[in-house]
């Protein structure tokens, strides 16, 4: 299958999150693999593939926390469970 | 006491209609009162606003909303206009303001075309007008943009003093002659607002590797400051063909500014000294 430049981004930011997820301890590694993975397969199935605008967001918000985590003095990753109130 | 006894009769039988007919009777006078008003109200100044909207939690094509408001009951400036429209409106409207007299660089929009802080642009009296984000640039939600590349290129510049040799006096500040000083001027001011590296179109074209002027002019004021020692290094780190001389002097830095600078000036000055070091 051949990919878009998008979806290239979005695997290679996903690739980028596993790679640093190395650099931690092996249960912080556990944790933000199944908090990352699961983060990506939510907006996998959730968003349309044509919301180019949503998705560039992701992307970009995505790229600056890698950023965070990749920092070594970051140790772990958690999330907060957010209610959306449909405005 | 008669009248807590009328109170209490009337939330007795609140729940009957009549009641409310009565109710409504007894103030006939202050109804009057109320036909009254709309006179004033004519007097008042109604003003459309624009505002783009786009919220990323709830995922669609992002849109310029309309708000009325009356300029009688607003202050003066655009960034009123918005809080207004905030606490009365829509509380969903999002921007970042923080001092709201043009010193924190927070509230910089673009105002009917024109890159600006809402402190510190009056409302025009036409009929409407259209708020959105800083142009191209990434935004966040609503008026709010991606700071990061902007601020990354100002830490990229070193914006601190930088010394070879101590302090005269060790351990005590560097002096500096008033003469000296004076050449801060115009630069020293800059609060980092942005407006003027998103009105350039050549900082639109290449973001990434052209500084923009806000960067730039704070190159220059570390390059002309007399305290540092570093002044050819940091030449030599910006004297690049895109870093700088992007900058083709289109000067739009220069009328958007809020504070009144001229960053082009600044980089044309970089630029001499390029040319002389």
């Amino acid at each position: 299958m051949k990919l878009t430049g998008l979806q290239k981004q979005v695997l290679g930011l996903y690739r980028g999150f596993l790679r640093a997820a190395r650099t931690k301890g092996s249960e912080e590694r556990k944790k933000i693999e199944s908090i990352v993975s699961s983060e990506f397969r939510r907006h996998a199935k959730s968003i349309e593939r044509k919301n180019f605008i949503y998705i560039e967001y992701l992307l970009r918000r995505g790229t600056k926390q890698l950023e965070q985590l990749k920092n070594p003095d970051t140790l772990s990753l958690s999330t907060v469970p957010v209610r959306h109130h449909p405005s | 006491m008669s009248t807590g006894l009328v109170r209490r009769a009337i939330s007795r039988v609140s729940s009957n209609p009549a009641s409310k007919l009565l109710f409504a009777r007894a103030h006939a006078s202050e109804v009057q009162a109320q036909q009254v008003e709309p006179k004033a109200q004519d007097n008042s100044k109604l003003k459309t606003f624009s505002i783009y909207r786009w919220n990323p939690d709830n995922p669609s094509k992002p849109e310029l909303k309309d708000y009325q408001i009356d300029l009688k009951d607003c202050g003066p400036m655009v960034l009123d206009a918005l809080i207004k429209i905030k606490n009365e409106i829509d509380p969903t409207l999002t921007f970042r303001r923080s001092c709201r007299e043009g010193i924190c660089g927070s509230c910089a929009m673009n105002i009917d075309g024109c890159n600006g802080l809402a402190c510190l642009t009056k409302i025009e009296s036409g009929e409407a007008s259209t708020v959105t984000p800083l142009p191209h640039m990434f935004v966040i939600k609503d008026l709010v943009v991606d700071m990061t590349n902007f601020y990354n290129q100002y830490k990229s510049i070193e914006p601190w003093l930088k010394r070879k040799t101590p302090p005269p006096v060790p351990g005590k500040e560097v002096p500096q002659s008033k003469k000296d000083r004076a050449k801060l001027d115009g630069m020293y001011e800059c609060i980092l607002c942005a407006c003027c590296s998103t009105s350039c179109p050549s900082y639109w074209w290449n973001p990434e590797s052209y500084l923009g002027p806000a960067a730039l002019l704070h190159a220059h004021r570390w390059i002309s400051d007399s305290r540092d020692e570093y002044t050819k290094e940091r030449l030599d780190a910006i004297n690049d063909e895109f870093k700088l001389y992007r900058c083709h002097t289109i000067l739009n830095c220069a009328r958007a500014c809020p504070k009144g600078l001229n960053p082009g000036k600044q980089i044309t000055t970089i630029k001499q000294l390029q040319l002389s070091s």
